[in-house]
């Protein structure tokens, strides 16, 4: 089976952040690969030690120090990676990224392609939807369950939806973004780490993939601005023995918040 | 018509029960069409006819007209069934607009629509605003709340937007309100549907979800172990709540990580949160601190969740949440 993983870099969801011009500031802080694309590759792994002849190919389009998350899933155990890079992808909005992916992943042969439920940067839920659509294949957004049919040509796959869940079954090759719940991603070994440093990242601009940002890379949303939520006002810790504090807790909550 | 700005207000229901968040859909569609002076569709799929569904409600909380597309296919949701009986619609009634909830299903089907249509999308807005040059401003939360950012579409139309849950719940009905019912029986052909729908189990009664609950209580480690979240689920059940939980529990297993809240969890806005043993990384408080009002249950007074809590009680959640619930309990059947 041919599985193809999309995943990008994130800033540590432990980071505080802080806005500066514009922009999201957390100088310092670590970059990891987006936790949801974690179960993505871990994903792909698990299949392929249940069927060893698949190939996995990793691909990212980002910056340059995006080079380090396909390092990483290289060294937890993908094939190969191929890594999206071109100062006219900077631009693109999300529908972008999925129009530059799409171009890039329709030359491949691919029986699966699996993405992470959403960026935890940007939070959209929208490149891995967005590419199947582009790719014209069916897709399954939020995925929890995963198992193949004897002869891997036909996927069953569970989502959380909610208050409930929903399987389906499909055909391959179909898209599926991946939700915690899925698998628990493993850490690369250092044989991994080692073995990673032999397998190859292949870089391509927007002309290797035969990409038009004239007709295709404008964006359709645009951000304009970008702040920190308002501060919370400063709250009140509720002193004296529960016998006071608890009945003085509820009496607020229903006459003075009308929340409850 | 043509040259009228109308909305497209996409109902979520489950077999003709309409969800809460899509009656949020048309009041939010509704405080938008007054602005833009066009009209609110709200948009119906399933197999369901004129009257098996609730067109009373969606016409008092805010349609002028509900469009029913339908067909046996719509049972349930899949996305490319849903997909082809919209886009004709869409292509022919050119809405300027089209909100859904920013529910699983939601965000899915935005998403689809907007690759489809080669148009603009905002997920998981709390504000919308319009202003006759640009259309549509929204602003939504980024990195799970740590921040906000303000979006505007370029001038492909329809502008797509999915909207948070609790954010945008309005006056409530409106009884004196009319509009018009329209019917129409849409064609799904068989290449929508290789994706198959094998099963779909809704839970009823108590468990409630979080991200669609108005109240939400809250554990984290401070509750030391798996069994003691039953004091969580009668403190739930007195207020008709759902219950969370913290990273660190999901991750030792104590509670599915469907309750989880937090930048790899779920994020919530309910009317009240209350967070028992919970300190308050960063992680989940980016995942909780929309909600309303906060309350915040920890033995350590100086836990960071104290810092955006709007009230506190410092004390083991353990021996709190017992006589909190009873004295709740006994407020709410006085």
């Amino acid at each position: 089976m041919k599985i193809i993983v999309c995943v990008k870099q994130v800033i540590d969801t432990a980071a505080k952040i802080s806005v500066k011009d514009g922009k999201i500031d957390a100088t310092g802080s670590p970059r990891v690969m987006n936790p949801y694309d974690e179960f993505a590759v871990e994903e792909a792994l698990q299949i392929k030690q249940r069927k060893p002849d698949s190939e996995i190919t990793l691909i990212s389009l980002g910056p340059d120090s995006f080079k380090e998350v396909l390092k990483k899933g290289l060294a937890m155990g993908a094939d190969r990676a191929i890594h999206l890079h071109d100062s006219l992808f900077d631009p693109l909005d999300n529908l972008g990224v999925a129009q530059v992916l799409a171009k890039a992943i329709q030359s491949l042969s691919f029986d699966l392609i699996l993405c992470g439920r959403q960026a935890v940067d940007d939070d959209m839920a929208q490149v891995g939807p967005a590419l199947a659509i582009l790719l014209k294949m069916p897709f399954v957004s939020v995925v929890t369950g995963l198992t193949f049919s004897d002869d891997f040509t036909q996927a069953q796959i569970t989502r959380q939806i909610e208050g409930g869940s929903e399987t389906f079954e499909s055909p391959l090759p179909v898209l599926l973004t991946c939700q915690k719940g899925l698998n628990m991603p493993r850490l690369p070994s250092l044989k991994g780490i080692i073995a990673a440093k032999k397998k190859p990242i292949e870089t391509l601009d927007a002309t290797a993939i035969g990409f038009d940002t004239g007709s295709e890379g404008s964006a359709h949303v645009k951000r304009i601005d970008l702040s920190l939520p308002p501060e919370r006002k400063k709250g009140r810790i509720l002193e004296g023995s529960l016998a006071q504090s608890l009945p003085e807790l509820v009496r607020l909550l229903r006459e003075e918040e009308k929340v409850v | 018509m043509s040259g009228d700005k109308h909305i497209f207000a996409i109902m979520e229901h489950i077999q003709g029960a309409i969800k809460p968040g899509s009656f949020e859909v048309l009041t939010a569609s509704r405080l938008l069409a007054d602005q833009m002076g066009g009209q609110v569709f709200a948009v119906y799929l399933g197999p369901e006819s004129e009257s098996e569904i609730d067109c009373e409600s969606l016409i008092q909380y805010g349609a002028d007209r509900v469009l029913i597309l339908r067909h046996s296919a719509l049972a349930s949701y899949t996305v490319s069934a849903y997909l082809e009986a919209l886009l004709p619609v869409i292509e022919s009634r050119h809405p300027e607009v089209v909100l859904l909830s920013a529910s699983i299903h939601g965000k899915e089907l935005a998403a689809a629509l907007s690759a489809r249509l080669k148009t603009g999308l905002g997920s998981d807005c709390i504000s919308l605003d319009f202003n006759s040059a640009e259309g549509l401003t929204i602003r939504r939360p980024v990195n799970s709340g740590k921040a906000i950012s303000t979006l505007v579409y370029d001038s492909t139309r329809p502008q797509i937007a999915t909207l948070r849950a609790n954010v945008f719940r309005g006056a409530g009905p409106d009884a004196s309100r009319s509009g018009q019912v329209e019917c129409i029986e849409v064609q799904i052909s068989e290449n929508s549907l290789s994706l198959k729908v094998k099963e779909v189990v809704q839970e009823t009664g108590r468990n409630l979800d979080i991200s669609e609950a108005r109240i939400v209580v809250s554990g984290g480690l401070g509750m030391q172990n798996a069994g003691n979240f039953k004091l969580l689920q009668d403190l739930a059940d007195v207020l008709g709540a759902a219950v969370g939980a913290s990273r660190p529990v999901v991750d030792d297993g104590w509670r599915d990580y469907s309750n989880q809240v937090g930048q790899t969890g779920r994020t919530v806005s309910p009317d009240l949160y209350i967070a028992c043993g919970i300190s308050g990384a960063v992680q989940h408080l980016a995942g909780m601190s929309f909600s309303n009002c906060i309350v915040a249950i920890n033995k350590d007074p100086n836990a960071p969740i104290f810092s955006v809590a709007d009230y506190g009680i410092v004390g083991d959640a353990l021996e709190v949440l017992p006589l909190l619930t009873s004295e709740f309990r006994e407020v709410l059947n006085a």
